[in-house]
């Protein structure tokens, strides 16, 4: 992978040896630039040096608290995008993390693909705040975001204003995990309730999903938020 | 009944010896008259005792103004008396609780046989002393031998002067010094007459008379003896712990008979031959229907006598009986009584002739006992008789008695014409005997008297007049006066039985009844209500009943219900638990408390005390109602006991059974995860040592073994986790509205690889309301449920998922096609670790799984189920959960 004329340089953070051993055999088998680091403060200073495309960054570290790590590089300035590895019962970390700028997570344990998949979107999505694709893809929904038309295998579908923003936000958004508290305050302006969110959302899944009981586009992380997946 | 030649230390020796571990030591200093010397004797002990190092104090020493006494206290610490304020006066008696308080090594306690002012804790001072000796301070104290309890009546007969204050003589056994202060007659005159002896109240000519020279000899000698004998004792004692031979004594017992006003003194008297003939000895009264029919007086004698017998060391029986002479031999031949000791009857000489008396039908029969009569002093009652209880007089029996009477005379002057004038009599005799059966002996004699001036006025020529022309009538009514009486006499004495039969009866089925109860009781606080109720019902007293809590006693029960004892009563019940005696009023402890608490105790232990009051004055209890309270308080502390220990016994199996399940845990955890971590590792180390030689498929295989088994393992944890959570109690839901096709469809996608093997259908009704949930732990349960049934069911069966609304409920309900569940495990299927028989079709889990499910559902307020199909074979687990009053359906809130 490459951005321009370097390979992209990914700082994987963890204080477990095993882990970054098999992270760096992964990654760098797909073509990125691994560094290491295995406690906080040394991350925060490749950010800053701008030492790293994305940031792999477990939420559990020995000096300073992965959350704590986010808040000073967001802080700081610096968008470099982060994924974070967090355990499994913990949500309100990743919630956390996520409100606090982190861009996606994976649960440990996890399988390599899984977290390879999260690193490309989130590439993506940084690669692309220069310039948005006018036109979304995805398996049979396509979505055109300057028109604002919606097209569902091949017919068009209406959506209400605030329907459409939900959708949109996903789409803008897409392959990424939006947390709950970051939808409802792009769409409703404030901390409401969540379960507004989650009407609108079986709405949208109503009129897009083919199996609106079985989701193949708008997929639910638990506790967290919606992802709208990307089918290639 | 030779003597014994046993070398074994006998077994009362060496427990006297290990009962005196930890009391303090007592030292008497004994004297045979005022004005030997005791007190200062005492202080100069005491002094020495103070120069070897020894922390002492005076407790309460007596000067009465000497000098030289005075001079010997100088430095010793006094603790201060206490002041009790007593109708009006301030009297002065030794501070217990400051002594106790300041724990010193030795006290002195002058004057033991002194009577504590009301209000003191203890009625006597040498009470106190034991409470001093039990808490391990040593005392050093003072008596004179006119104190002492069983010398008393002797004491008295040399002297003229009766001393009220004793002291038992198991204070004087349990000294573990006695020094003898002699002085000889002369210098103890010598002494009076310079004014050094100090003597209270006593008359001028009295103290004269005691102070003859006489006389002082007779107490020297009485108090030498005694001491020599308690050193007789200590001998014999230390000769018994270390298996000496010597001069056992033949092994006689001795059985002294209660009977009468003198019985008191024939005790002591009976006390001073056993200790002669170093004997046990018990002490019989025999309850005859005649006692009982004599009234509380009589009975009251013979306990205060039993008291006595039983503080002088002596084994206390009452028996009822007919015969008391019989009743005598029998008991003494049962327990080898080898002396019978009885005082000299009290009948006279003509009655004894007339009716025999109990002596000498006990010295004919007595066989090879002896019999011992002894005459003890018509002495004044004892000073300290209770007040009796005269029974009410009532009018009505002998009104009638001679109704019956007038009532027989129409009667029998209808039968004149047909009958002699002797057989006539027989009518008034039949008025006689139903007087005699209905009402007693005073009713019957009256009619009786009444019968004769009837029988004379109304029969015996001439008639109508009182009296008698022919001798043979006067034969006639004589023998028809004597029958009469006699009969009277024999039918009063029948119904006297009669009635203390059905007496005795009743109380019998009383307590039969109250054992059952008991029986019956489970829990504690019915156990506990049935006694006070039970107590309060047979003596008419009101009751509570305390049980241990804490290091203390709290009330518990009572009747009627009273929760509340004031601070000074529950004082006293909280001594009587910790000293395991009797305290309050009526006995020696508090004697100013109302209630009277005693303590309730089995054989192994006490388990509490029980309190009894009563509003008006004078003695709680009669000596039968005090043994009829025994008996009910044996039973209620058996029946506690029974219960505590069934509480007990619970606790061990829920130990067991804790421990149990603990090990089935361990034993779970470590099959079910090193499972999974065998078949990684094997697959792993396979592919490191011999990936070589494999194939590419072989290694995928491998490689994916590896991975699912990791999977797998991840699940365990997962689920142990969860467990762990429920157990501490650490599940606390985060409750949202959820729309519940949203997590349906997430646990869906969740086990996509678990249910790769399965079909899977869902269907959703179109009008599910949105639910209160915790979407994490309901997610978490439906994944669950969806792997159970995945690995309960074969490969290529259907598994559905459904969802109805049944009005204000909501049903979600998974179903499979497996073999489902055995009927007597239906609802034990959501234990922890329960796995269904012979399940195993390669995907053991650890149990845990559907536990794991009820535990969350329960948490959100919804129930779980588990069944089997109704419509072909598989298992349908189904989970309900309310629906709020308020449900909004998604469609109407999408605004």
């Amino acid at each position: 992978m490459t951005l321009g004329a370097h390979p992209l340089r990914i700082l994987v953070v963890d204080d477990e040896p095993a882990i970054l051993r098999f992270l760096r055999a992964g990654l760098t088998a797909q073509g990125y630039v691994v560094s290491e680091a295995d406690s906080g403060q040394p991350a925060i200073d490749v950010a800053r040096r701008g030492g790293a495309d994305l940031i792999v960054l477990d939420l559990g570290l020995p000096d300073i608290d992965g959350l704590e790590v986010i808040r000073r590089i967001r802080e700081a300035g610096l968008a470099v995008p982060i994924v974070v590895l967090s355990s499994r019962d913990d949500e309100r970390a990743k919630v956390a993390a996520l409100d606090l700028g982190a861009d996606d997570f994976v649960t440990k344990p996890f399988g390599i693909d899984e977290l390879l998949a999260r690193i490309r979107t989130a590439l993506r999505h940084r690669l692309q705040q220069e310039g948005e694709t006018p036109v979304f893809k995805s398996g049979d929904l396509s979505v055109d975001l300057v028109r604002r038309i919606v097209t569902v295998r091949g017919a068009e579908v209406k959506f209400s204003p605030r329907e459409y923003e939900v959708l949109r936000l996903l789409v803008a958004h897409a392959g990424k995990v939006l947390t709950h508290r970051f939808l409802l305050t792009k769409v409703w302006g404030g901390d409401t309730d969540v379960q507004y969110l989650r009407i609108y959302i079986r709405a949208l899944r109503q009129k897009i999903e083919p199996d609106p009981e079985r989701p193949q586009h708008i997929l639910t992380e638990t506790g967290i938020g919606y992802r709208l997946r990307v089918i290639d | 009944m030779g003597e014994q030649k046993d070398r074994r230390p006998s077994p009362e020796a060496l427990l006297r010896i290990a009962e005196q571990g930890g009391r303090g030591r007592l030292k008497l200093f004994l004297g045979a008259a005022p004005g030997v010397g005791k007190t200062y004797e005492m202080l100069s002990a005491a002094r020495a005792k103070r120069r070897e190092g020894a922390d002492v104090v005076i407790g309460v020493v007596e000067t009465h103004g000497r000098a030289e006494t005075e001079a010997l206290i100088a430095d010793l610490p006094v603790v201060p008396r206490r002041v009790i304020d007593y109708k009006g006066r301030q009297l002065t008696e030794m501070d217990l609780d400051a002594i106790l308080a300041r724990r010193p090594q030795l006290v002195l306690v002058d004057e033991l046989a002194h009577t504590n002012a009301p209000g003191s804790r203890h009625p006597k001072r040498h009470m106190d002393v034991e409470e001093l000796l039990a808490a391990g301070i040593d005392v050093f104290t003072t008596m004179n031998i006119q104190h002492v309890e069983s010398l008393n009546d002797v004491v008295a007969r040399i002297t003229r002067i009766r001393v009220r204050e004793t002291v038992p003589d198991s204070m004087l056994d349990r000294a573990d010094d006695i020094e003898l202060i002699d002085l000889t007659p002369d210098d103890l005159i010598k002494r009076l007459q310079e004014g050094k002896v100090y003597i209270a109240h006593q008359a001028e000519r009295a103290i004269r008379h005691y102070f003859a020279p006489g006389n002082l000899t007779a107490l020297r000698e009485l108090a030498l003896r005694r001491t020599a004998q308690r050193v007789d004792d200590q001998m014999l004692d230390y000769m018994r712990t270390h298996a000496i031979e010597g001069p056992w004594p033949a092994s006689e017992r001795l059985l002294v008979c209660i009977e009468g006003r003198n019985a008191p003194a024939i005790v002591r008297h009976a006390k001073r031959i056993a200790d002669q003939l170093r004997a046990p000895w018990s002490a019989l009264n025999v309850e005859t229907p005649g006692t009982s029919r004599g009234g509380e007086t009589a009975k009251i004698h013979a306990a205060e006598a039993l008291r006595l017998a039983h503080l002088l060391g002596a084994e206390t029986v009452v028996l009822p009986g007919q015969d008391v002479a019989a009743t005598i031999i029998d008991y003494a031949r049962a327990n080898n009584a080898t002396h019978i000791i009885i005082g000299k009857p009290a009948r006279p000489r003509w009655h004894q002739l007339l009716f025999g008396s109990p002596v000498q039908k006990l010295i004919s029969r007595a066989g090879g006992i002896n019999v011992h009569i002894i005459e003890a002093p018509s002495g004044k009652a004892e000073a300290k008789l209770r007040p009796a209880v005269k029974p009410a007089f009532a009018p009505l029996p002998f009104v009638v008695s001679v109704l019956l009477i007038a009532g027989a005379t129409p009667v029998a002057l209808a039968l004149r014409q047909y009958l002699n004038i002797s057989n006539i009599a027989l009518v008034y005799l039949t008025a006689v005997l139903v007087s005699a059966v209905m009402y007693g002996l005073g009713p019957s004699l009256l009619a009786c008297f009444v019968g004769v001036l009837a029988y004379n006025f109304f029969f015996l020529p001439p008639v109508y007049t009182f009296t008698i022309a022919d001798p043979e009538n006067v034969v006639a009514l004589v023998a028809f006066a004597i029958v009469a009486v006699i009969a009277s006499n024999l039918a009063a004495s029948v119904r006297g039985q009669a009635i203390a039969a059905r007496h005795r009866a009743k109380i019998t089925e009383d307590l039969y009844n109250f054992s059952r109860k008991l029986g019956a009781a489970v829990t504690l606080d019915d156990l506990l209500w049935a006694t006070a109720h039970q107590i309060a019902l047979m003596l008419k007293v009101r009751v509570v009943l305390l049980l241990p809590e804490g290091d203390s006693v709290a009330v518990k029960a009572g009747f009627p219900p009273e929760d509340m004892l004031e601070d000074a009563d529950l004082a006293a019940a909280k001594w009587a638990w910790e000293k395991n005696r009797p305290a309050g009023r009526d006995s020696d402890t508090l004697p100013g408390a109302k209630w009277l608490f005693l303590p309730m105790r089995t054989s192994r232990r006490p388990v509490g005390v029980a309190g009894i009051i009563r509003d008006d004055p004078g003695p709680l209890l009669t000596p039968d109602q005090q043994r009829l309270l025994d008996a009910l308080l044996d039973q209620a502390a058996m029946a506690i006991e029974r219960v505590n220990l069934a509480a007990e016994l619970d606790k061990a199996r829920l130990a067991a059974e804790t421990d149990r399940l603990r090990s089935a845990l361990l034993t779970s955890i470590s099959h079910d995860l090193r499972t999974p971590l065998a078949s990684i590792l094997g697959s792993a180390s396979s592919l490191a040592s011999q990936g070589a030689a494999f194939d590419e498929d072989t290694k995928k295989t491998l490689l994916g073994t590896i991975q699912e088994e990791a999977e797998r393992l991840n699940r365990f944890i997962g689920n142990l986790l969860d467990m762990t959570r429920l157990e501490s109690g650490a599940v606390e839901p985060r409750t949202t509205l959820v729309v519940l096709s949203d997590v349906i469809g997430a646990a869906l996608r969740r086990a996509d690889k678990i249910l790769a093997g399965h079909r899977v259908e869902l269907k959703l009704d179109a009008d599910l309301p949105m639910l209160p949930l915790d979407m994490v732990l309901f997610e978490q349960t439906l994944f669950n449920l969806l792997d159970n049934a995945a690995k309960y069911s074969p490969p290529g069966s259907l598994i559905r998922v459904t969802a109805r609304r049944i009005r204000d409920v909501v049903r979600l309900s998974v179903l499979d096609e497996g073999d489902g569940i055995p009927e007597a495990d239906v609802e034990r299927i959501f234990d922890k670790f329960y796995r269904a028989r012979g399940a195993d079709r390669g995907r053991a889990g650890t149990g845990l799984g559907l536990a794991i499910c009820r535990g969350f559902v329960e948490a959100m307020h919804g129930t779980i189920t588990a069944a089997n199909r109704a419509d072909r074979r598989g298992a349908v687990f189904t989970i309900s959960l309310p629906v709020p009053a308020n449900a909004t359906l998604p469609e109407a809130a999408a605004a």
